[in-house]
Formats: structure tokens, C-alpha cells, sequence
């Protein structure tokens, strides 16, 4: 691995995301409005907002960014610009976390900017304050990030890419414990939950909502969702053929 | 006196079955010398990319099949030696000619400074200096497909293999890149390029013909002429096969 080429594939990713204004756009301006857009679906209901709003700063920034890192590296696949770094002295982990960096920085230019608009503007009161909010939300985003370009590798077609973010992400959204707490839930879906990184993405928010200062849960959550982070970075550079096998 | 040739490729045996049931190539053996350019000429189907994905390294073949300058294709070492230059584009059609040329020869081990002298030597050889800052998406066919090609010259690899790299492009273009090359292959360079037409045959040092996966001929282009006494490359393919 090289530090230079992982710096020069995430810079060349910020450049290409720089030629194209309008994802900017959405990526910096839709999840705050889509935020805004809930709290008047909870007109008047202000306790109840301010406890599923960090919920939801977890979840929107982190689909976006699963959403747009598996079209930009299934790009890369398709378009063969992949396979001509697989040709030079290239490691595959320096082309995975190149990527990383760069949506890493997008990421968290995202969760700062929904946060504040959330904290400041929408006025919503998060006991955990600013901070533990802004981690929350990088963390997940961070996470949405790594699925995506794990996901990718099984995508043949931006279509099926699409069709993988319900496949990866709705089932994980079901049994987080955002619409029914995880233990009145059948055993099953329990185990299921507890082994699904998205249970604790939530729950790291969630802990936020009601703890004012950081605690060890706090910690224990953000660990576990930077373990899953990184594993999947790294199958997603498995999944990464140097050689075709005929 | 002796003159000792390297072998640049030297492919023993070789067959590829693709998806299982298409029978790319067959008992291909092949040795090309380095130095030369050499021709892949056969009609659209015939096995040439299959051949050339081995070359490169792209394609898993047996072990000992394809070795290149004496090491198995697909090698690490290789990848500063061999530059392939696919039929897809394999550049970023939204990033600039410059921000494409510098990526790839930071990610070829190019620091800086190295990048941005290489960048302009390259603009020069593909005639593109004016079109630096230009998004790759908006040119033609013709001048991406240099950009492309620009991409595969950083670093002077030692074997450059092209595949299709002149098809579409206009008569005074191609003219010069045929120029380019033979300056090359003058250098030192090795090249392998593939082409379904047979007029660009006349012009490489060294041709193979291939058809339905099999190399039906491997000879100098006069030689080739001279042993199917035809008077065009077309010809001599046509009588290969006995049509």
C-alpha cells in the first residue's frame, strides 16, 4: 500500500464529484431538507421530533452515501478504468481507501452541515449535544460509504446497484429498533439485529438523544460500527479481481 | 557474428475457454520478438482481445503458458513494464484530459513534480496541448481514444499493447500514430497491436493472423506475401483460409 496513491485516488474522486455541481447540490442540501420536511410532518409534536431526528441524521446521510459510492465504483467497474489500475503497480487497497478518504470528507461535510441545521435552525434539543451528534452522523455515513463499495461488487448493472440499496439497507432499517424497540421483537430478528451494523449506527444516536455525556454504550456502539466499516472496505477490496478466472 | 534477440512474449500452448463454453483460443504458440512491432490481425470475433487480456495479464491462464520477457504474465514486476491500452475507453470521461493523465502517473509512481513534466510531454505526443483543460466527455471519439492511449505511454513501458487503437480515427491521424509507433518501436519498444483491418498490416515489422481462435499465420508482412504469392495481406488471409 501506498500512502501517496491512496492521497492521489481520493483526490482525483473529490475532483470528479467537483465537476458535477448538481450531486453537490444533493448531497449537501437534500438530507437537511428532508429533515426539515419530518419536523413539520410532526407539527406541534416537538418531544417526539427531537427524539427521531438524530435517529433519522443517522439513516438519510447513510443512504445517500451507499447509494452514491456503489453507482461510483460499479462506474469504475464497467467503464474499465478498474481494470487499467489493476494493470499498473497499483494495490487494491489503495484504490478502496482512496475512495474511503474522499467520501470520508464528503461525509463529514455532510453530517456537520445537516447537524447544525438540525441543532440550530430546526432547533431540536439532543441532550448528547453538537459533538456526539456530528460523530453519530459521520460514523454512519462512514458505514453507508463501505456497504456501498462492498455492495457494488455484486452489481452487473447500475439498475441492479439501485435495486441492492433496499436489499442491503431496508432489512437492516426493519429491525434497528427505530420502529420497535429490538426487544419486544421476535428472538430471531433479535440475533439478527445484533449482528447487523445498522442496529448500532441507531443505537449510537439513540444513546445521544438520551445520555448528556459519552459513555462507555457510546464508545462501544462507534467501535462496532467502525469494525463493520472497515471489514467491509476490505472484503470490498477482496471482491476486487486482479485476473479474470475463463 | 551473433545477434542475440530478446523475446519479449513467448506463449506455449495456450487455450481459453470463456464462460465455460466459448473456445476463445486454441494451442496457441506464439514467440514475438522485442523491438518489433507487431500486427494482431484477424476479423472481429477471432480471438484477438482474448489474447491480448492473456498477454496483459488480465486473464488467469495455466501456469507457464504466457510469459513475458521471461516472467508469467501477471506478475507483479510486470506492471511496470507492460502498458495495455483496452478497446474501452478506461479513462474518466468526467475529469479533464490533465486531472486524467496526472492521476494515472501518480498512481504509475510518478511524485508531482515528475506528473506535471510527464502530463506536457504527453500532450505534445498526442497533439492535445490545446485540449489540457477540456472534460474528456466533451471531445470526439477520435481525440478520447488519444487520451486514452496517452494514459498507456506514461513511463515508457518496455511492451505496449494496443488493442483497436486506430479504428475510427480519420487518415491524417492515423498516419501519425503509425508514425509514433515505429518511433517507439525504434526506442526499443515492444508493441503489440490489434486491428480487424487488413491495410494496417503493411505497416507493422512482424504480423500473426488469427481466426476462430487459431494463429493461421506468422511472418513479415513481404515474407507472408512472398510464401502466399497474393499481392495484399487481405488476399493472403483469404487463401489461408481457403475461401
Amino acid at each position: 500500500m501506498s500512502l501517496t496513491k491512496t492521497f492521489a485516488t481520493a483526490s482525483r474522486v473529490l475532483s470528479q464529484l467537483r465537476h458535477d455541481p448538481r450531486t453537490i447540490v444533493l448531497l449537501f442540501v437534500l438530507p437537511p431538507v428532508l429533515l426539515a420536511l419530518f419536523k413539520y410532518v410532526f407539527n406541534g409534536q416537538d418531544r417526539l421530533f427531537d427524539n427521531i431526528a438524530p435517529l433519522l441524521l443517522g439513516i438519510f446521510p447513510m443512504i445517500m452515501m451507499f447509494l452514491i459510492t456503489s453507482i461510483a465504483t460499479l462506474r469504475e467497474r464497467r467503464s474499465g478504468t478498474l481494470e487499467r489500475l489493476m494493470t499498473m503497480p497499483v494495490s487494491k487497497l489503495d484504490y478502496v481507501f482512496g475512495y474511503a478518504l474522499a467520501f470520508s470528507i464528503v461525509a463529514l461535510l455532510q453530517a456537520i452541515i445537516t447537524s447544525l441545521v438540525l441543532l440550530y435552525l430546526l432547533q431540536v434539543s439532543i441532550a448528547g449535544g453538537a459533538f456526539a451528534t456530528i460523530v453519530g452522523a459521520v460514523a454512519a455515513a462512514l458505514l453507508g460509504t463501505s456497504l456501498g463499495l462492498f455492495a457494488s461488487a455484486f452489481a452487473r448493472t447500475e439498475f441492479q446497484a439501485i435495486q441492492f440499496m433496499p436489499a442491503f439497507i431496508f432489512p437492516q432499517l426493519l429491525i434497528c429498533g427505530l420502529f420497535v424497540a429490538r426487544d419486544k421483537m421476535a428472538d430471531v430478528l433479535q440475533w439478527l439485529a445484533n449482528i447487523m451494523p445498522l442496529t448500532y449506527s441507531v443505537d449510537l444516536m439513540k444513546q445521544t438523544t438520551t445520555s448528556i455525556n459519552w459513555t462507555t454504550t457510546h464508545t462501544n456502539d462507534l467501535l462496532v460500527v467502525i469494525g463493520f466499516t472497515i471489514a467491509a472496505l476490505i472484503l470490498g477490496s477482496i471482491t476486487i479481481r486482479r485476473q479474470e478466472r475463463p | 557474428m551473433i545477434m542475440l534477440m530478446e523475446t519479449a512474449v513467448e506463449i506455449n500452448d495456450l487455450s481459453v475457454v470463456l464462460d465455460g463454453r466459448v473456445q476463445a483460443l486454441k494451442h496457441v504458440k506464439l514467440s514475438l520478438p522485442a523491438g518489433k512491432i507487431t500486427g494482431l490481425i484477424g476479423p472481429s470475433g477471432a480471438g484477438k482481445t482474448t489474447l491480448i487480456r492473456s498477454i496483459v495479464g488480465l486473464l488467469k491462464t495455466k501456469d507457464g503458458a504466457v510469459k513475458i520477457f521471461n516472467q508469467p504474465a501477471g506478475s507483479a514486476s510486470l506492471r511496470r513494464m507492460v502498458a495495455y491500452m483496452a478497446q474501452d475507453l478506461s479513462v474518466y470521461t468526467d475529469l479533464t484530459v490533465k486531472e486524467n493523465l496526472i492521476y494515472f502517473a501518480r498512481m504509475k509512481g510518478q511524485n508531482r513534480h515528475q506528473a506535471a513534466a510527464s502530463v506536457k510531454e504527453l500532450l505534445s505526443t498526442i497533439d492535445m496541448a490545446n485540449k489540457a483543460g477540456a472534460v474528456v466527455s466533451e471531445l470526439s471519439g477520435g481525440q478520447q481514444q488519444r487520451v486514452s492511449l496517452a494514459v498507456a505511454l506514461i513511463n515508457q513501458p518496455k511492451l505496449l499493447v494496443l488493442d483497436e487503437p486506430t479504428v475510427e480515427l480519420d487518415p491524417v491521424l492515423r498516419s501519425n500514430l503509425w508514425k509514433l509507433f515505429h518511433k517507439l518501436a525504434d526506442g526499443g519498444t515492444t508493441l503489440i497491436i490489434s486491428s480487424h483491418s487488413m491495410d494496417e498490416a503493411s505497416r507493422c515489422d512482424d504480423l500473426v493472423l488469427i481466426r476462430d481462435g487459431k494463429i493461421i499465420a506468422h511472418s513479415a508482412p513481404n515474407e507472408l506475401l512472398r510464401k502466399t504469392k497474393t499481392a495484399s495481406v487481405e488476399e493472403a488471409f483469404l487463401k489461408l483460409v481457403g475461401a
